[in-house]
């Protein structure tokens, strides 16, 4: 904005326009076409068309059937057994990844936080989990969570005395679930990075005024950190929200959905659909309905921010 | 901790010294149990991968043994010669390199672009694309993927890398994208105006000024992008399972589930979980290499983004 005034820029300003605006402005403009041009084809004109092809039956070859809100009445109205439990599964993930996730990497950043020496080993190593996530991951958890597996090993070392024998994770209705959302705690370590540098930039001053005003460990917790933290604990829920809805690689790899639809989650059911059936109409529709899902639970989440998200300099 | 000893010898009666005692003994195990924790968690971080390598390079067969068995013996470094000798290991990993190296410097070549004109320059509308742009981080790419999958095939580009490494070149067109763009943008931002008021003084162009002067200045920027958007396509998995089919353009990522497929088809007995970890193993070392030789632009450009969250 400074350079608005400035007397070089004032001359291009009257030398050259196209379509009324400066050449200053043009070359703005210029810069940013490279993304205007790819959001139009590749996000915007697919988010468009996809839901055109969700009101429709379209199998790839063939013709395409203008169906209306059918696809969407079909889901809703319970008739596909399979959405439905899809959306349940997708939800329980959800529902204890997300806080598991914030609380142990709030956890862990608060443990590297104290001057604690190797910092930087500690960090590597909480870190390490989070660049390998995919293929690589899925297969070693998939080995790990073999009844006979890793896991299963400690928890008969350790729990073993007490009688409590580590269950097959990936062959029972009951454990499949709990046993990917425990591999999904495995890389936290971005979340973990984040919520380190928040953690750092927290003015020392604060703590001391409250060590005056008498506050214990708790307190400063309380009364402190949290507040202070809570611009990234926002950013990293509602990114952690979507992202997590549209879980996928290590439910296809691992279970493909089972055993008996129990890891069933929405995008694989899509994926499914849309994939292996060539079904895009319905296969739309599902994309749409858990978009509009995800979409509800962040704007509940903006709108729940005024209320305990603390920006510094700007008071809501 | 010093403090508090410091204090314990100044203090006269009995009964403040016995707090602060305990007061030190108090900051003494809390220090302990944190320390212990820490320890914890690096064991359970690393445990895993320990394990992974551990059994790459055990005997068919003896994968399973209780108690588990760290070092194996026998060692048999020759899994990974099989992992090699049995599959077109060395096409897959050569396949996902090259897309990985196109789409990154696509990456960062169009999003450092994107990011200096909505960093440096004004234009009509600049705030509301800019709003657009972030929006399409949370858009969920589900929704997208089923018009692009037809795009793709009505361009003929289904069974190539091209959906892996064209959208990339469109400054934070792609999905997800738009992450870039906003990380460089941050930094650039971050830079001092004067340095190109000078340049415009001098005479240099928008363009002279984006390559000469804030290219070189966002370096760590660029190279945060860089290994991100690297490791990202590395390990993609989706994208390279909607649009390639044939073994000629697989992924190590889709031969690594191809493999899983097909051997744990037979029963866990028959699978040669040695070499599924050895091929894992390889699919892992190139990230491994690049995390732990630029480290410092990792952690700064987590930091960066999250603390851009404010």
């Amino acid at each position: 904005m400074a350079l608005a005034e400035h007397p070089a820029t004032q001359v291009q300003k009257r030398r050259t326009r196209l379509f009324g605006w400066t050449w200053r402005e043009t070359q703005g403009f210029l810069f940013v076409l490279p993304w205007l041009f790819g959001f139009l084809v590749f996000i915007a004109g697919p988010f468009f068309f996809s839901f055109f092809v969700s009101l429709t039956e379209w199998r790839f070859v063939g013709d395409l059937k203008w169906l209306g809100l059918e696809n969407y009445a079909r889901l809703l109205s319970a008739d596909d057994q399979r959405f439905v439990q899809a959306v349940y599964n997708t939800t329980y993930y959800v529902v204890f990844h997300v806080p598991g996730v914030l609380i142990i990497s709030f956890a862990i950043a608060g443990l590297l936080n104290r001057k604690v020496r190797g910092i930087a080993i500690y960090r590597t190593c909480f870190y390490l989990p989070s660049i390998t996530t995919g293929v690589a991951t899925a297969v070693l958890w998939f080995w790990v969570l073999q009844p006979n597996g890793l896991l299963n090993n400690f928890i008969n070392i350790f729990l073993g005395p007490f009688g409590i024998r580590g269950p097959n994770w990936l062959g029972s209705t009951t454990w499949a679930m709990p046993g990917l959302i425990i591999m999904s705690f495995w890389t936290v370590g971005t979340t973990m990075i984040i919520f380190l540098a928040g953690f750092q930039g927290i003015p020392q001053h604060l703590y001391e005024a409250a060590e005056i005003d008498g506050a214990g460990w708790w307190g400063k917790v309380r009364n402190v950190t949290l507040p202070m933290m809570t611009p990234q604990i926002f950013l990293t829920s509602v990114l952690g929200v979507i992202g997590s809805f549209q879980v996928f690689t290590a439910a296809l790899i691992i279970t493909e959905g089972g055993p008996a639809d129990a890891t069933l989650f929405v995008l694989l059911h899509l994926y499914q659909i849309g994939f292996t059936a060539f079904n895009m109409g319905y296969a739309s529709a599902i994309a749409w309905v858990l978009f509009l899902i995800i979409l509800f639970f962040t704007i509940v989440q903006f709108i729940s921010a005024s209320r305990w998200v603390y920006y510094e300099g700007q008071r809501a | 901790m010093r403090r508090v000893s410091q204090i314990s010898f100044q203090a006269a009666d009995a009964s403040t010294r016995q707090r602060t005692l305990r007061a030190y003994v108090w900051i003494v195990l809390g220090r302990l149990v944190g320390y212990a924790a820490l320890l914890l968690v690096a064991v359970i971080s690393l445990l895993p991968l320990a394990w992974m390598v551990s059994t790459s390079l055990k005997a068919f067969g003896r994968e399973f043994l209780f108690p588990p068995q760290w070092i194996p013996n026998p060692v048999v470094f020759g899994n990974y010669l099989t992992a090699f000798e049995t599959s077109n290991l060395a096409r897959y990993f050569g396949n996902t390199l090259m897309i990985a190296v196109l789409a990154t410097l696509g990456t960062v070549i169009s999003s450092s672009l994107v990011a200096f004109g909505f960093a440096r320059l004004e234009f009509f509308g600049k705030r509301v694309l800019f709003i657009i742009l972030l929006s399409t981080l949370m858009l969920p790419g589900i929704v997208t993927l089923v018009p692009t999958f037809v795009l793709f095939k009505t361009l003929g580009w289904i069974d190539t890398p091209l959906p892996l490494i064209v959208p990339w070149w469109f400054g934070g067109g792609a999905f997800g994208g738009a992450f870039f763009v906003f990380l460089i943008r941050q930094f650039m931002l971050q830079l001092p105006r004067e340095l190109d008021e000078a340049a415009l003084v001098d005479g240099a162009s928008y363009f002279r000024i984006y390559w000469r002067i804030m290219l070189p200045l966002s370096k760590p920027a660029l190279a945060a992008s860089a290994i991100f958007s690297f490791i990202h396509h590395w390990n993609d998995f989706l994208n390279p399972l909607i649009f390639l089919n044939s073994e000629e353009w697989r992924t190590l990522a889709l031969y690594l589930r191809f493999f899983l497929y097909t051997e744990a088809g037979g029963g866990a007995g028959l699978t040669r979980w040695n070499l599924m970890m050895a091929a894992s193993v390889v699919m892992l070392v190139p990230v491994l290499v690049i995390f732990f030789s630029a480290q410092r632009y990792f952690i700064r450009g987590v930091a960066l983004t999250g603390i851009a969250g404010r």
